[in-house]
């Protein structure tokens, strides 16, 4: 096949689950490749000499080179080519925004048809999961102990890495499940605990150690590592776990929640499951604020656990919104309404002291900030507008960790 | 895994566990406390640390058994094990170099009293310990305290034991007649630390209270256990648990307590327990 005829090739769609299994539970949206899509998909890329996707790629997987395992039916070498540059593919592919990285420099892109390469690197991801590899030999012991603290994707990457060049690696978690925010914030139905579990059993197989229930600064300190301990180096991969309320009236009350709790108590600690003790506050109308990823995960969990109307507040407007472009259209389809433009000023409280609704004011977009997008300013004289919401899920981002105390 | 060492029943429903976590007892203060997970299916629920054996390598829990996760974790014994303890969590209480100290406690959080009194007396005070409990089959850790403190009031509600009435009037009683105290640290049910606040207040004296807010994580990341402190909003599992009590909402705080008191019930109902420390709740109130 020439070029030419390449270029003529139609992407090959994602398959999703059916609407109403989607709604029904938990499961995940995103089914997956068969070999057949996959081979589809791949018979697309151009193999260009020097590929644009590879400088988009923050870890500069060798793109074309693992495209063309697939094209060769050589799944597993593959996943490995990924694997020098990168430990996860199969979560990396569920989840890395390949829109504004890899996928936005192909040169196919230009016609608003880039390779799905975030799909194809699940599905390598994927087969290395379900046929895993003979075990390859562990590198020669470099003979230092590493410890990383915090054991979300950053933590684990970089024990992986350590690993990879022969350092005897600890990583020390504060929560009793290792996995960071792959398991207590992004939801079964875009990431399931179970994938995020085949790859920290890969990283056991290369010696990694987890501890878990440690809170280095609390339980163990820096100097507890370095001097009691023997670790030569110290990885703090301590995540943005942080959330950010957002100082107005009435954040404190019963029905307010931070996007951290409601996911945690979701995702980390099973509250949509019968079988776990865990509870959630969920209601019939929900509104969500915020336009990332963390927003678009909790709007959807809203509906799952049996929300009416899931309202979703962004201060800016659809082109501004930092999440995923696929995690946006799923919201939509799955029935997200999405209010754009508006910011919540106060929550107000029924008579039993409960949030009753969410008062906003209308925006609009002004000179670009420091992040480069257009400010959201309030509309003056608008007054407020009560968007009648009987809940709210707080999700306005999130930055730095908890103020743990080091030495 | 943490196994338990040793289980004791000090009253009704309400058991001590000594429980094998050498990592908690490394850097662990006194006022700090710690997350527990009993089963795979539970939930994480945090707790005060009654004592502490570092040589051990122990912690000594208290807990009431009030709902589904304690009802489960009471069908434990000495040998058995809990999943996960993780801690210690929180800061350790700063009450300074006090010459007299106060220690204000009431029902299952007098055992917190035991290590703040310690660190107390280290701190060279002389201390009052005043406890309270609904009634005398409810009473623990008299012993203990006593052992610790200079002078110890016990009060109970009905006048079954001690002093009959609260554990604020004895305290209103001392103030009212001169005695002069640097600080006051209350460990108990919202409404008692409220109204030991309302009692100190008028003296300006320096008063802790350790706050029990609903929590997740205990390290800062889900924000369940926020507390309205001086008007600011504040995550007791990193910035306290013990915060200037003149400063708490209290109302803000028996406000989120009752979050999930629905769903806690119907939980709960699946064993035979009613929630005493609501029933005490609204008792004192």
């Amino acid at each position: 096949m020439d070029t030419k005829e390449r270029m003529k090739l139609e992407p090959i769609p994602m398959p999703e689950a059916d609407m109403s299994e989607r709604l029904a539970g938990f499961g995940e949206v995103n089914r997956g490749y068969s070999e057949e899509l996959a081979q589809a998909e791949a018979e697309r890329c151009l193999q260009c000499k020097n590929p644009p996707c590879r400088s988009g790629c923050p870890v500069d997987v060798d793109i074309p080179g693992f495209i063309k395992l697939i094209r060769e039916g050589k799944y597993t070498q593959a996943g490995l080519k990924i694997k020098e540059t990168n430990a996860f593919p199969a979560i990396c592919g569920r989840v890395c925004p390949q829109e504004r990285q890899c996928q936005a420099q192909c040169v196919l892109a230009k016609q608003g048809k880039p390779i799905n390469i975030g799909y194809l690197e699940r599905f390598v991801g994927d087969w290395l999961i379900s046929h895993p590899p003979a075990l390859t030999e562990r590198p020669e012991p470099s003979g230092y102990k590493v410890a990383v603290v915090g054991s979300g994707p950053a933590g684990l990457a970089a024990a992986g890495d350590l690993a990879k060049r022969g350092h005897q690696v600890t990583i020390f978690e504060a929560l009793h499940r290792p996995g960071g925010v792959l398991v207590y914030g992004i939801p079964e139905f875009r990431l399931p605990n179970i994938t995020v579990d085949s790859e920290l059993e890969a990283l056991r197989q290369l010696g990694v150690e987890i501890r878990t229930d440690v809170v280095v600064g609390r339980t163990l300190t820096i100097t507890d590592l370095r001097d009691e301990m023997g670790f030569a180096a110290i990885f703090l991969g301590l995540g943005a776990g942080t959330p950010i309320f957002l100082g107005i009236e009435g954040e404190n009350l019963p029905g307010v929640m931070s996007a951290n709790e409601f996911l945690t108590r979701v995702n980390l600690m099973r509250a949509f499951d019968e079988d776990y003790d865990t509870p959630v506050q969920h209601g019939r109308n929900v509104t969500v604020i915020g336009g990332g990823n963390v927003a678009m995960d909790s709007s959807r969990v809203a509906l799952r656990l049996g929300a009416e109307t899931v309202k979703l507040l962004y201060r800016r407007t659809r082109a501004e919104m930092p999440a995923r472009v696929e995690e946006v259209r799923h919201a939509e389809e799955e029935g997200v309404i999405f209010e754009f433009l508006v910011s919540p000023v106060r929550f107000l409280a029924d008579n039993e002291g409960n949030l009753a609704a969410v008062e906003c004011i209308r925006m609009e977009l002004g000179e670009p900030d420091e992040s480069g997008r257009r400010r959201p300013l309030p509309i003056c004289g608008d007054g407020s507008d009560d968007c009648g919401c009987w809940r709210a899920s707080e999700s306005v981002g999130a930055t730095g960790s908890a103020g743990y105390e080091a030495g | 895994m943490f196994r338990i060492i040793a289980k004791r029943q000090l009253a009704e429903d309400i058991i001590e566990y000594t429980i094998k976590a050498p990592d908690v007892t490394r850097h662990h203060r006194p006022g700090q406390f710690c997350i527990i997970r009993v089963a795979s299916h539970g939930e994480r629920i945090p707790l005060s640390i009654a004592d502490i054996n570092t040589e051990a390598g122990t912690i000594t829990v208290v807990v009431q058994i009030i709902g589904h996760t304690t009802q489960e974790l009471a069908r434990l014994g000495a040998g058995d094990t809990i999943l996960d303890v993780v801690g210690p969590l929180g800061h350790p209480t700063d009450i300074g170099t006090p010459e007299r100290a106060v220690f204000v406690g009431g029902g299952v959080g007098v055992p917190a009293g035991n290590l703040i009194i310690r660190e107390m007396k280290q701190a060279g005070a002389e201390v009052l310990a005043i406890i309270g409990f609904r009634t005398r089959e409810l009473i623990i850790y008299e012993e203990k305290i006593r052992a610790q403190a200079d002078e110890l009031i016990v009060t109970t509600d009905d006048g079954s034991y001690g002093y009959h009435g609260l554990v604020t009037e004895p305290l209103q009683q001392r103030l009212e007649a001169g005695s002069e105290y640097d600080v006051v640290v209350a460990v108990g049910p919202v409404v008692m630390m409220r109204a030991v606040a309302e009692v100190t207040r008028p003296y300006g004296i320096h008063t802790i209270a350790s706050l029990n807010p609903i929590m997740v994580d205990g390290t800062g990341m889900c924000g369940a256990c926020r507390v309205l402190v001086g008007g600011q909003t504040k995550f007791a599992c990193v910035d306290g648990p013990e915060f200037d009590a003149h400063q708490v909402d209290f109302d803000q705080l028996l406000n989120r307590l009752r979050i999930y008191r629905e769903q806690e019930q119907q939980a709960a109902q699946a064993g035979p327990h009613l929630c005493r420390l609501e029933q005490q709740i609204s008792e004192i109130q």
